[in-house]
């Protein structure tokens, strides 16, 4: 008896980590709301439960995403994930061929070499298959302490710094399974019980002439690593583990991330397993800003010490977003943060009511409300030409900001002013709705952006410029002559990544000219650096983003830059010879 | 061997080489314009004295003419190259190598592009100018002044810092001439259309030089020139073709909106991408504003950090009329003192 108290490190350590996982679950799940709380009650028994377990299984255990953007890191995460996951089950399958029965204590199949040294029926091929999951899982081990010597052949140029409780984990994960080799190889030493690994290593331990003790000794070594690992779980990046399965199935059943901070908005943070993609994919890099890439916000926001400075220098673009092999929420995470953080300002707005609008006539309500937006107003030539197309293609309108208007909101929910920002959505919503339109045309992604997440419109299809004119050109309503020139189309990021419109406005440029392709678009396409995401970032800083960015997409020499967003186009008109055009610019131009 | 080479016939270059000609230099200068004066050309007339630029540009085509200087014309330089011996190679676009030794860059600056700045509206909206294209409507000015759409205008406003001073456009640095350029055009506008209201939006009103605080002052105390403290956001068009601008009146503390009938935008002065471009093939070293960086800031404005190359004019940055001809007298000086040293 007394020499199988080595179980208690890991006995213990399970125990505690069940204990906290069981406060921290049921508490965040309490805490959501009724709603929320009613969709999961409802999809439970439905087919997004067996969605749910079929993701689980591909992006905790498999990593598929991982696999996707580089074969060894995703291997790496696969066999320690994927193998641990196997050696727990077949160690379970190993008692129940041994004794017939699962009703066991659960040290038993962790432990299983040290307390059953018989041979029975199938030992020999159980013994054989364990030491094959365990080397599995030692090679994911062996390449995660070479990723820390140099990632770059893992696809990866920064990786993440690590943090004292980090280190701890990390440590205690690094010893569990080659002292489970070791502890198992001493005991094959000594018993002949093991299979091809155990039993290869074991002729070290024979040649040693082990000694029942030291053999102890490994066990004991083996069981404080689980324990230790148990324990700093919860407070240790690994804590991803377990809630990123919680995250996947909560958000199957519909639970969406809002944009005031909730307890959905923590579980999104505790699924972050700081695999540091985001790092890499980040341009602010390029401007050597390095300490607010998401893993570093998302961490900050766990311990509750994130700077304002760090919150605010992010130009949420979204590349770390659609990078994020768990599918974290990052921009609308950060957005929540800023609305925690901003005090709310003079925003009573009473010009808002002295606005002149076009009254609203019953019989004569337009098909298409157009909203032209901020931005839009300062890029002249894109209203122009915009105009110029509906009325080409006789679409019924109404201009609803011609000549003054109110803001869309979305500069201010960027900045984290929510409530300022509800007051302008609820104005314009009115607005809109009143007209009577069933298609809102806007010409500027910031504004499609807010109009889709937050206006609520209902029955009114939202569309930007690019998506109408290419309806416009499909039912014969503008026809467009085609040019010998070559564009190439930058992504803003609200439209595409935002938004996801990403081929209606290179089947419409196709209708005009050669559309060539570049190394970095759609979802990975580079942002221009004139976000309105980040107000502290200085235009020397802007600057040198921009110059990459334009390296990128004038690569191939194109006759013209074209954009489908006025800031966009605003950005890069200062950086190029070349013109820069936006896409209703184009069309105006090839109408026939 | 050629003395000097001058890269640049406007005044700067043309004040230059008829300096180092009566010191007894060789000097040719490199025009890539069909014309020599530069900038000069295109402008009706000088502040603060209203004088016309013509005359300013046929005193230097009469200097010219008395030394019967080399000048060739419709020819750019694509390369400075120093060689071991202290010798300058000079590659030009007529496949005409010159060897020289010492060059004189006066190749002056450009306007800012005000498409640039589109909220403004220029090459959009019909009746926005930039302030070289008032000059030139000046300056072919028959009969009754109006606007581009043909209308006599009743409302003018005029903007200050276009380019200037604003890093989003590119441009951080002030290029002080614009100022005092609006003030003599509010008043040359107020004496063709005393009818009209002639508005000025500033940010700071830079008036540095003798007899432009008096110009200022004779634009509002006589001209009622009204000077408005902000910047313009953007400018609409109305369906007659006059436009309304949204400005901010910060002195009023609140934003307001004006109708005119013409808009000039007050253009900046960048550095001349030709500059910029054969700077690159010398090492030549510039400023952060990119116009060509002096040796020393208040001894040494003519020299750079390329020994035998010097400045004269507007390449080191905006210079009016009265310090161009003084800069590059200076200069004649300081290639004067090189070439003695050399022999």
């Amino acid at each position: 008896m007394i020499d199988s108290l080595f179980i208690l490190p890991f006995t213990l350590g399970m125990i505690t980590l069940f204990i906290i996982l069981f406060i921290k679950y049921g508490l965040w799940i309490s805490r959501l709301s009724k709603i929320d709380k009613l969709r999961i009650v409802q999809s439970l028994f439905s087919r997004r439960t067996l969605a749910a377990i079929s993701e689980s299984f591909m992006e905790g255990l498999i990593h598929r995403k991982m696999f996707r953007r580089h074969g060894l890191l995703g291997y790496m995460h696969m066999s320690l994930a994927f193998g641990w996951f196997l050696l727990i089950v077949f160690g379970h399958v190993e008692v129940f061929v041994q004794s017939g029965s699962l009703s066991t204590y659960p040290w038993i199949p962790i432990f299983f070499n040290y307390f059953n040294h018989d041979a029975f029926p199938g030992e020999r091929f159980m013994a054989n298959l364990m030491d094959f999951l365990l080397l599995f899982i030692l090679s994911g081990v062996f390449l995660a302490y070479f990723k820390r010597i140099n990632s770059k052949i893992f696809g990866i140029k920064k990786t993440t710094k690590l943090r004292p409780g980090d280190r701890f984990a990390l440590a205690s994960l690094w010893c569990i399974f080659p002292f489970r080799l070791l502890a198992e190889s001493a005991t094959a030493a000594l018993y002949d019980n093991g299979g091809f690994l155990t039993n290869t290593v074991g002729l070290f331990f024979k040649w040693i002439e082990v000694t029942p003790t030291m053999e102890s000794v490994l066990w004991w070594a083996y069981s404080i690593s689980l324990g230790v690992f148990f324990v700093c779980m919860p407070f240790s990046r690994y804590m991803h583990i377990l809630t990123e399965i919680l995250f996947i199935f909560l958000r199957h059943y519909g639970i969406k991330l809002k944009k005031q901070f909730n307890s959905y908005s923590r579980i999104q943070i505790y699924s972050c397993s700081r695999c540091g993609v985001c790092i890499d994919v980040c341009q602010m890099h390029i401007a050597n800003i390095s300490n607010n890439q998401s893993v570093y916000i998302l961490k900050n926001m766990r311990d509750h010490d994130l700077t304002a400075r760090k919150l605010y220098n992010c130009m949420l673009c979204g590349r770390c977003e659609s990078a994020c092999p768990v599918g974290i929420n990052l921009n609308d995470l950060r957005i929540s943060q800023r609305i925690k953080a901003s005090k709310e300002y003079n925003s009573d707005y009473a010009f808002l009511q002295t606005l002149p609008y076009e009254p609203v006539v019953e019989d004569k309500k337009p098909e298409v409300i157009y909203f032209a937006g901020c931005m839009t107003h300062m890029t002249p030539g894109i209203k122009k030409s915009v105009v110029q197309v509906l009325d080409k293609a006789g679409v019924n309108y109404q201009f609803m900001d011609k000549e003054k208007g109110a803001c869309c909101g979305r500069p201010l929910m960027l900045a984290g002013q929510y409530q300022a920002a509800q007051k302008l959505i609820e104005f314009n919503r009115e607005k809109i709705i009143e007209s009577g339109a069933t298609t809102l045309l806007v010409s500027c992604p910031i504004c499609y952006k807010v109009f889709r997440d937050d206006y609520e419109l209902g029955q009114i299809t939202i569309k930007h410029h690019s998506e109408y004119f290419l309806e416009l050109v499909e039912q014969g309503k503008i026809s467009l002559k085609k040019s010998d020139k070559s564009i190439v189309y930058h992504d803003p990021c609200e439209l595409g990544r935002g938004c996801g419109v990403y081929a209606p406005p290179r089947t419409l440029l196709a209708k005009t000219g050669t559309v060539l392709s570049t190394e970095q678009e759609k979802v990975t396409s580079l942002c221009c650096s004139g976000s309105l995401g980040d107000l502290s970032l200085s235009m020397a800083d802007r600057n040198v983003i921009k110059a990459e960015t334009l390296k990128v997409l004038l690569k191939q020499n194109p006759d013209v830059l074209a954009t489908a967003c006025p800031l966009c186009k605003k950005t890069f008109v200062k950086g190029v010879d070349i013109q820069v055009k936006d896409i209703a610019e184009i069309i105006a131009d090839a109408i026939e | 061997m050629i003395d000097v080479l001058i890269i640049g016939g406007g005044i700067a270059g043309l004040e230059t080489a008829c300096s180092l000609q009566d010191l007894g230099y060789e000097t040719v200068i490199v025009e890539k314009e069909k014309t020599i004066g530069g900038h000069l050309n295109d402008w009706d007339t000088l502040f603060p004295t209203h004088r016309s630029a013509a005359e300013v540009l046929e005193h230097y085509t009469e200097e010219t003419r008395k030394r019967a200087l080399t000048i060739y014309l419709n020819t750019y330089v694509i390369s400075i190259k120093k060689q071991n011996d202290g010798i300058f190679e000079v590659q030009t676009s007529r496949d005409v190598v010159f060897h020289c030794k010492s060059v004189v860059l006066a190749s002056g600056y450009q306007l800012f592009n005000a498409e640039r700045k589109e909220e403004y509206g220029y090459k959009i909206y019909d009746n926005v100018l930039t302030s070289a294209d008032l000059e030139k409507r000046l300056k072919n000015l028959q009969g009754e002044f109006t606007t581009p759409t043909g209308v006599t205008p009743k409302r003018i406003a005029f903007i200050h810092c276009v380019g200037s001073r604003d890093e989003k456009s590119g441009n951080h640095y002030c290029s002080k001439l614009c100022c005092v350029t609006a003030v003599k055009q509010a008043i040359h506008m107020k004496q063709l259309c005393p009818q009209a209201d002639v508005f000025c939006c500033y940010m700071d009103l830079r008036m540095y030089g003798p007899g432009f605080e008096e110009m200022y002052r004779e634009a509002q105390e006589k001209y009622h020139v009204q000077f408005i403290r902000g910047r313009l956001s953007e400018v609409a068009e109305n369906a007659n073709g006059s436009l309304q601008l949204k400005v901010e009146d910060t002195l009023a503390a609140r934003p307001s909106r004006l109708q005119v009938d013409m808009l000039v935008l007050m253009v900046g002065m960048e550095t001349a991408k030709s500059t910029e471009l054969f700077a690159q093939s010398c090492g030549l070293e510039c400023a952060s504003n990119r116009f060509v960086k002096t040796k020393d800031h208040h001894i040494g404005s003519n020299q750079t950090n390329v020994d035998g190359i010097f400045t004269a004019g507007a390449s080191i940055g905006p210079l009016s009329v009265f310090d161009t001809v003084n800069h590059a007298k200076s200069a004649a000086f300081a290639v004067n003192d090189y070439l003695k040293a050399m022999k």
